[in-house]
């Protein structure tokens, strides 16, 4: 009975609760990710909020729920996508003389817009955590599944 | 003192590897060895009374940390969590094959 | 041009991972073709240092420079490390094109390969130290998802084992990076080199407790003898490409590079540290091969030879004298070469017989010529036979332990070398010259195929490097290459000179 449930998902004030808080959660993912220069935080501590709101959306409604709406197979690509960005970021400097250099401009302090190459990096590494820590996850609830079902 | 304390917290994570014989206590006592080199990273660049290396608009000539160890830091801990992660992914499928969670069952090598 | 080291297989990596699912052959071409430009530009770095005279090539990433910033340093000793990596993993590369069909993910087994690379190619030419734990941590990482690539029970319990030791070492290794960095306040390797030859002689007693780390943590990573559970375990359950690369280059570089370049270069380290070094590398060259001579598995009995052969390499550095550092240095090459090509060899007995059981290969002699003769190959080069590089290597040691008065020195490695040689003996008679030991199966003629040819050219690939690495001991070419790697490492302090002189 109780794996009957688990693979539905958890109860309806959880689900109406998920479904109102979680666009919140990736928003704020987003802010801390945009901030990394300016707050503390950055693209690591926002992967990992962006992460943790995808599995929030597994725990409620359940792995089934989420595996039919899109495929597994896409996450990895996101992932390296991301790894692919960080590196061509990286390579980018190349145009300034070296390897990593900074070839966006600094900007004036305190902007948003500022600080070159620190944001579009941020951003990379966002993708790579966010998608990499939630592939991870859902390879470790798989194996349980396949265990349950034997 | 502070600094033995980290020492502590890592011998206690090391003991915890080496005697213990369930595989997610083996985890659990990587985590806490992690974490003590983490802190004592941390607390090498304190300095007293000095505040979180970070502009603020108005505040630029205060005295800071050393920010270099908290950014090792980080990296150390992205490093310390993709560990956990294929620990315990190993553990899951170390579960499946042997049913058992016993490292002293685990035992079809001879090593 | 230094960085085109770890960003080519990243980049690889990436790509193989977004488009691999796209053809089937695209891994392959992919990873294949980025493992022949790695191979160009390692010679091509090893060129440019000599054609301009130079000791070290340095590389401020980001523009930052020298004590600030991260340093990439190439000199003679990175770049023949370089060398050798890039070239190994070029024909293990070419090896799994035809091995790797039988696992279902070769796209991933990819990726996990090119990261590894990059990991170890990262190691070699940094300058830093918290770099170089990085990119450590990056190989080592590959190297347990790739020994647990079979998911069958014993490589999980492998690699779970590789997995708890490795991270202990790396905790080992993290710890005293802290420590050195709240005194010196520094990560260069330079920088901290000039800072720690100005300390008062008070603090050296820390010093020792850091260097004492920090050899545990590498002699795990390196698998020395009383650290050593991890590997006859780890490399046999890998894949035989992998294992190829483990036990070839893996252990090497992050173990013996990173030790070799930590104790002559950045620390003041005593005699007494060069004597552990040096009873470790005789422990363990002992041991090594007193366990192997009773192996059946063919890939255990490699892996504990293994062993023995890092305790050489160790012997010749703990010798601290530059003839000693040389035959070290040239013990490592060597044996990268040898030790991939028998772990070549040994994947393709699997593939074409299924068993690695060395009393269950004996009925199929004559079928797999070029594997039996990369086999003879391998083993009289690995035993020290005269034509082949493993000999001149082992000679120079043995006269090295002379020429510094340490006679029990050079008789174990003479009996280490003897005892290496019956070892192999045993491989061969039971693998190709006699009738099987198992009665009334001998008639039964098995179906063998024979190996592709990918396989075969990595082979024959590495069986000629075998033969000819030899010459790099004639004293013209030694002079330009092995005498500036081992001067380099003999000379100490004056690195950090180097590096900065380069800026």
């Amino acid at each position: 009975m109780k794996q009957k449930t688990n693979k539905e998902g958890m109860t309806l004030i959880v689900k109406t609760i998920t479904r109102l808080t979680v666009l919140l959660i990736v928003l704020y993912a987003i802010y801390i990710t945009l901030h990394g220069h300016l707050t503390p935080g950055g693209g690591f501590a926002g992967g990992v909020i962006l992460a943790l709101s995808f599995v929030h959306v597994v725990i409620a409604f359940g792995k089934d729920f989420v595996m039919k709406k899109f495929s597994k197979e896409i996450l990895p690509i996101l992932e390296s996508f991301g790894g692919l960005l960080f590196l061509i970021i990286a390579v980018l400097g190349f145009i300034g003389g070296s390897f990593f250099k900074n070839v966006f401009g600094v900007g004036k302090s305190y902007n948003l817009f500022s600080a070159g190459q620190i944001m579009p990096s941020n951003i990379a590494i966002m993708l790579k955590v966010g998608f990499g820590m939630f592939s991870a996850f859902l390879c470790l609830i798989l194996f349980v599944h396949k265990d349950e079902d034997k | 003192m502070v600094y033995v304390l980290c020492l502590i917290l890592f011998l206690v994570g090391l003991y915890g590897i080496l005697v213990k014989k369930n595989v997610l206590k083996i985890i659990i006592s990587f985590a806490i060895m992690d974490y003590a080199i983490n802190l004592f990273f941390i607390l090498v660049g304190y300095k007293n009374g000095a505040s979180f290396p970070i502009f603020i608009k108005g505040k630029e000539n205060v005295l800071m940390v050393d920010p270099l160890p908290q950014a090792l830091v980080l990296t150390s801990i992205v490093i310390g969590l993709s560990i956990t992660m294929l620990m315990v992914a190993i553990a899951i499928r170390l579960y499946e094959k042997y049913g058992t969670f016993d490292i002293s069952e685990i035992r079809k090598l001879k090593g | 041009m230094l960085p085109l080291f770890v960003i080519l297989p990243l980049f690889s990596a990436f790509i193989i991972s977004i488009f691999g699912r796209v053809n089937k052959y695209f891994g392959d071409i992919f990873a294949n073709f980025t493992n022949i430009l790695l191979v160009f530009i390692s010679f091509l770095t090893l060129y440019l240092l000599n054609i301009n005279d130079l000791s070290a090539i340095t590389y401020n990433v980001g523009g930052w420079r020298l004590p600030i910033g991260i340093t990439l340093v190439v000199d003679y000793y990175s770049a023949l490390m370089l060398i050798i990596i890039n070239l190994v993993s070029f024909f293990v590369s070419v090896y799994s094109i035809s091995y790797m069909e039988k696992y279902t993910d070769k796209t991933k087994y990819y990726v996990l390969f090119m990261l590894m690379l990059s990991g170890m190619n990262g190691v070699v030419i940094s300058g830093d130290l918290f770099n170089i734990f990085v990119f450590l941590e990056v190989a080592s990482i590959s190297s347990y998802s790739l020994v647990a690539f079979g998911v069958e029970s014993e490589e999980l319990e492998a690699a779970f084992k590789y997995l708890v030791l490795g991270t202990i070492a790396s905790s080992l290794i993290l710890l005293s990076i802290a420590i050195i960095y709240s005194y010196a306040s520094s990560l260069n390797l330079a920088h901290i080199a000039l800072i720690i030859n100005r300390l008062p002689v008070e603090k050296v007693l820390l010093t020792k407790f850091v260097i004492i780390l920090l050899i545990v943590g590498f002699c795990i990573k390196s698998a020395v003898v009383p650290f050593h559970s991890w590997l006859p375990d780890a490399h046999p359950s890998a894949p035989a490409p992998i294992s190829a690369m483990l036990s070839g280059i893996l252990i090497k570089t992050l173990g013996i590079y990173t030790m070799t370049r930590i104790i002559f270069n950045v620390f003041f380290v005593g005699e007494d540290i060069f004597k552990l070094v040096y009873w470790l590398g005789i422990v363990s060259m002992l041991a090594g091969v007193i366990i192997a001579l009773y192996q059946l598995d063919y890939k255990r009995l490699l892996a504990y030879s293994s062993i023995s052969h890092v305790g050489y390499i160790l012997l010749g550095i703990g010798l601290g004298t530059p003839l000693g550092i040389l035959g070290g240095i040239f013990h490592l090459l060597n044996h990268s070469v040898i030790k991939s090509l028998l772990f070549l060899t040994s994947g393709s007995l699997e593939y074409s017989l299924g068993t690695r059981d060395l009393l269950k290969i004996s009925q199929t002699n004559q079928r797999l010529p070029i594997t039996k003769f990369a086999m003879l190959i391998g083993s009289l080069s690995i035993s020290g036979v005269p034509p082949f590089n493993g000999f001149w290597s082992k000679l120079i040691i043995i006269i090295a332990c002379v020429q510094s008065k340490k006679l029990f020195a050079g008789f174990v490695a003479i009996l280490v070398s003897v005892l290496t040689l019956s070892v192999f003996i045993k491989v061969l008679k039971y693998g190709f010259y006699k009738k099987s030991l198992i009665e009334g199966q001998e008639q039964k003629s098995i179906e063998v195929k024979d190996v592709p040819f990918w396989m075969k050219f990595s082979m024959l690939g590495l069986a000629l490097l075998c033969v000819f690495m030899g010459i790099l001991i004639f004293p013209n070419i030694r002079d330009v290459l092995l005498v500036p790697a081992s001067d380099i490492l003999a000379r100490g302090y004056e690195y950090s000179k180097i590096v900065f002189m380069n800026k």
